[in-house]
């Protein structure tokens, strides 16, 4: 029984979000991961020190480059046969990616499954969370994603996998990469902080936001994150939400600042392990799942809490 | 050009589900339903192009129970020409939707397909990649922008780190994402013209598309229940308590 996981890179960097991928496709069986990309020889150096990874699979070649599902796809489905399991991280690549190759095998997929019950037995989240699904396959093989919050990244060292290379399949050419643009930031990343300080539409601007939030995080190490309504706002970046259509995040802390608590926003926090509400309104929805509540104005509450971390 | 958008009809994005007593499945028995958001916006999305002129004809679809065409009025509604629904009363995986989606492009062959990024019941993110596959079509998915043009279609995409900007060959599918656009609302003409609009019945059996599950639901539980919170008074208090109790910083 043994599981492709498709590695997630930059043509340089191995994704974290791979290695949790790693973890939970080691619960099935003995893990091969696949990079493909255009001069990635450097990400299969990565990916096999990863503890628990048996063997690497490069395919290297100029079409791979963008990491276009058009292309991607017919190499992973001409390798599939080979493997039980297909899986990747419940990332936007893996998002993209699977499900094409699920269809390209006729095969079912289960989307960012948060549990493994046994070798055809996974546990989802559906309707934004508000409930888990156990499903189950008889299929021959299945397509996999996972949600990385629910499994820890294997260790970036102490693994020997073998890097073998894998002949690339011909370009497609139905798609052009064009260009990518990425939020910079020296924050840690909104997925795998230790701490997140999240900021919804009370805020009132893009000034306010960053005046009050960014000085609450530089003190905690933490990453920002946001709720739909302050995204559309413009407070805040696009990646930055958090929610059943944003990013899903389950950090040890989760300061939730101005933000009422709608089921499509705590569907991507409410695994963090300690929440936190700052919000004027005590109907708020979000001090149901608070585990401490303060019922105060984040314009006086929000510094005042930035200077108290202070000393 | 021909744009084929594909709805579904979902539980109200505002109604908190509930799961049945025996843990069967999720209780929609008396529960709004509404057009699912994101396929709302792909709707929008196509409209607007036809408004701009790069678009002649829409055709909707929606597959499922017989209410379904409630959904496909409110498209109709919003700008759709015709509708196509597919009846039935059986459960239909992403995969088997995107096989009966091939199938009515097969037959209407348009050069833009258009669908939601996600369903907000199952929450799987599938089907437009899946038909993208069974078309062997270029798929941009998560989009926040599409430019259509003669021959291609640029989609800017909602990823990870930020935005993507990819071209694709037409026939693509694109999938919407949140930020693509804002629907209107449908006004009352619009509601009662829609209702003169053709719409198709087909049935599963017509299409010739095996729609037998490949993955069987066990059981449905509610999420584990967060333990009752506490509030505090003050800052310096919450301070404490993180500190102390939670010792979180």
């Amino acid at each position: 029984m043994t599981v492709l996981i498709i590695a997630e890179h930059d043509n340089q960097h191995l994704a974290t979000a791979t290695r949790h991928a790693v973890t939970a496709g080691s619960k099935l069986g003995e893990v091969h991961v696949l990079v493909a990309g255009s001069g990635a020889a450097e990400v299969a150096e990565q990916a096999k020190q990863v503890a628990g990874v048996a063997k690497v699979l490069l395919a290297d070649a100029e079409h791979y480059a963008g990491g276009l599902a058009e292309e991607l796809a017919p190499l992973v489905v001409k390798l599939a046969a080979d493997y039980r399991y297909v899986a990747a991280a419940a990332s936007t690549f893996g998002k993209n990616l699977m499900p094409r190759v699920a269809a390209l095998l006729d095969c079912p997929q289960v989307s960012d499954l948060t549990e493994i019950v046994n070798g055809k037995t996974f546990v989802r989240p559906i309707y934004a969370g508000n409930a888990f699904a156990t499903v189950s396959s008889d299929a021959e093989t299945l397509v996999l994603t996972f949600r990385t919050t629910a499994f820890a990244e294997a260790a970036a060292s102490g693994g020997q996998a073998e890097v073998v290379q894998v002949e690339a399949t011909p370009a497609q050419g139905l798609s052009r990469f064009i260009s990518r643009e990425l939020v910079k930031s020296d924050r840690p990343e909104l997925t795998q902080a230790r701490v997140v300080v999240s900021g919804g539409r009370a805020l009132g601007s893009v000034e306010q936001f960053n005046e009050l939030l960014l000085p609450l995080a530089d003190k905690l190490g933490a990453a920002i994150g946001a709720s739909r309504a302050a995204v559309d706002a413009d407070y805040a970046p696009n990646d930055y939400q958090v929610g059943q259509t944003g990013k899903v995040v389950a950090p040890e802390l989760y300061i939730a600042i101005g933000i009422s608590g709608a089921i499509q926003h705590t569907a991507g926090m409410q695994d963090s392990k300690v929440i936190v509400a700052i919000n004027k309104d005590p109907e708020a929805a979000i001090f149901n799942i608070a585990d401490y509540g303060l019922v105060a104005d984040l314009f006086e509450a929000v510094p005042e809490l930035t200077a108290a971390l202070g000393n | 050009m021909k744009a084929l958008v594909a709805v579904k009809r979902v539980v109200d994005y505002n109604v908190k589900v509930r799961v049945k007593a025996d843990g069967s499945d999720v209780d929609i028995g008396n529960v709004k339903m509404s057009m699912n958001p994101f396929d709302e916006i792909a709707m929008e999305e196509a409209v607007r192009l036809k408004e701009a002129g790069k678009i002649s004809e829409i055709v909707v679809v929606s597959l499922g129970v017989k209410q379904c065409e409630e959904t496909l009025r409110t498209a109709l509604a919003m700008g759709g020409d015709r509708a196509i629904h597919v009846q039935t009363d059986d459960y239909l995986e992403p995969l088997a939707v995107a096989k009966l989606l091939r199938k009515i492009a097969d037959r209407e062959q348009p050069q833009l397909i258009l669908l939601g990024k996600q369903a907000i019941d199952d929450d799987a993110n599938q089907t437009a990649q899946m038909l993208a596959a069974l078309l062997n079509a270029p798929q941009g998915t998560f989009a926040s922008k599409v430019e259509l043009g003669e021959n291609e279609v640029t989609v800017v995409r909602e990823v990870d780190g930020g935005l993507e900007t990819v071209a694709l060959k037409l026939p693509a599918v694109v999938s919407a994402d949140l930020r693509l656009n804002e629907p209107r609302y449908v006004k009352l003409p619009n509601i009662m013209q829609a209702k003169k609009k053709p719409l198709e019945k087909l049935a599963v059996e017509e299409l010739g598309v095996d729609i037998t599950p490949k993955l069987q639901q066990q059981k449905v539980a509610e999420p584990k229940p967060r333990s009752g919170g506490v509030k505090v008074q003050s800052v310096a208090e919450l301070v404490a308590k993180l500190k102390n109790e939670a010792k979180v910083i």
